[in-house]
């Protein structure tokens, strides 16, 4: 099943980008994720590996995936390599006057479950959706935070040169 | 030599030999009842299979996720805490109490919980009793990695770094009358802790509340299973007496039942090191008088949340 979510945030798409390709601010924005940790090598880009969980219902789902797209600072996806089958996808278009449309896109299911795992799928479907609706909405206070946090430090150090 | 290999290897699997006891050493030749009863417990052992370690398949699992998650989430609105306290990696002892008749809705609930935090991949595996893996239908329990209760199995799986759930109050604890439904009763077994200190692995309290409630438990029919033998023949020290959908009366409960839609809430807590904690030769009794108090504690926190039976 595939569930989206998307929104506008009033910042450039570089700032939007530290913040989701910043592994350690995960569980700052992301919505029902309980576990986030960098689980390879690389801490960051294509091909870094995180073990991840979010909580469905009874059961916190997930498992290990790896960054298969990594297009700074505009496209950034993963796939599942164990756990439940993820395809997920971080889309970022900047706008007009430093804005930024983002999108964030995720596709899972139970390869080889039949009619029960398409019936879960389906009872999951607002669960999970509330979570990304949730999760692109905290990341829009996030940025614009500290785009403001940014602007003011700039009006700071300006008025004190 | 043939016939020692299978002794041993039925031993291996938990299963009893009862060849030891028919009518050696001058007693009084059995009675009819006890002859039938006994043929019925052979064949009842012979049911049972062989405890292979390599019977668990991961891809069975992650295709029943699915079905185990709609009934985790929808029927008992399970919540599984502090998963995190488990090892990330090597072989561990879950140690959990134990309700809710044959049907043992905290096994689901937890089996799913461990299966999607740690992943299928790892290896985890579940003792049950004998009778359970012998039941028509139970067969495929062996793929979730359910194997006969008995401590050469219990050892095997250890060895093998792999995660252990077991139940030390067995059939005992799980059909506990309702009214006791708060209660962590062991039974004063203490095979587990003797294992944990043979295998020198952490033992992780499990502590559920719930499972009681799904049906009303009135007895477990101690005395009628001892008049019936059924101790000796089947190492089943109970025949309980429950309140039970579809049935009403339900003796034995050994067609199982339809659990009634309790909440089902687990607590997982932190990892015990027996030797770091009580010291190179640890004492059996204190270790268990302590892990008892520590799970009873636990339970009853758990218990002080619930507002209502069933619905938690």
């Amino acid at each position: 099943m595939r569930v989206a979510a998307q929104v506008q945030i009033s910042a450039p798409a570089e700032a939007v980008w530290r913040i989701i390709s910043d592994p350690e601010r995960q569980l700052s924005f992301m919505s029902g994720v309980t576990r986030w940790e960098v689980a390879g090598e690389h801490e960051a880009g294509l091909g870094a590996r995180y073990r991840m969980l979010f909580r469905v219902g009874s059961a916190e789902v997930g498992g290990l995936i790896e960054i298969v797209e990594f297009h700074e600072p505009r496209d950034l996806a993963w796939t599942s390599v164990t756990g439940l089958d993820q395809r997920g996808r971080w889309r970022l278009r900047g706008g007009r006057s430093g804005t930024t449309r983002v999108e964030l896109r995720l596709a899972y299911g139970v390869a080889g479950a039949g009619l029960i795992g398409w019936v879960a799928e389906r009872i999951a479907g607002p669960v999970v959706s509330g979570h990304l609706r949730r999760s692109v909405q905290q990341l829009k206070r996030l940025a614009e935070y500290e785009q403001l946090r940014e602007r003011a430090a700039v009006k700071r150090s300006a008025r004190a040169g | 030599m043939a016939h020692t290999e299978v002794a041993a290897g039925n031993a291996r699997n938990g299963h009893v030999d009862l060849t030891e006891d028919q009518g050696s050493n001058g007693k009084p030749s059995p009675s009819l009842l006890t002859r039938v009863l006994r043929g019925v417990a052979d064949q009842a052992q012979r049911r049972i299979p062989r405890a292979d370690l390599d019977e668990r398949d991961p891809d069975f699992i992650r295709e029943r996720l699915p079905l185990m998650w709609l009934l985790a989430s929808l029927w008992y609105r399970g919540e599984v805490r502090g998963l995190g306290n488990i090892p990330d990696s090597g072989p561990v002892l879950l140690v959990g109490n134990h309700s809710g008749g044959n049907m043992t809705p905290d096994t689901i609930v937890f089996t799913l919980a461990f299966n999607t935090y740690f992943g299928v991949e790892r290896a985890f595996y579940q003792l049950a009793h004998n009778l359970v893996l012998s039941m028509p239908g139970l067969g495929s329990l062996r793929k979730f990695g359910t194997v006969a209760a008995s401590p050469a199995n219990a050892s095997k799986a250890l060895e093998t770094g792999a995660a252990l759930l077991v139940y030390p109050g067995g059939d005992y604890e799980v059909h506990r009358p309702s009214w006791q439904r708060n209660r962590v009763d062991f039974d004063r077994r203490k095979g587990f802790i003797r294992l944990a200190l043979d295998q020198e692995v952490p033992i992780v309290p499990v502590v559920s509340i719930g499972g009681q409630e799904t049906a009303l438990f009135l007895t477990r029919g101690e005395r009628l299973a001892h008049l019936l033998a059924l101790d000796r023949l089947f190492r089943l020290k109970v025949l309980p007496v429950s309140l039970a959908l579809p049935w009403g009366i339900n003796v034995g409960d050994m067609l199982g039942h339809v659990p009634l839609p309790a909440k089902i809430t687990i607590e997982t807590l932190p990892a015990i090191d027996l030797r770091a904690e009580f010291g190179p030769e640890p004492d059996l009794d204190e270790v268990y008088d302590h892990l008892i108090r520590l799970m009873q504690d636990t339970l009853d926190a758990l218990a002080a949340e619930r507002r209502l039976p069933i619905i938690g």
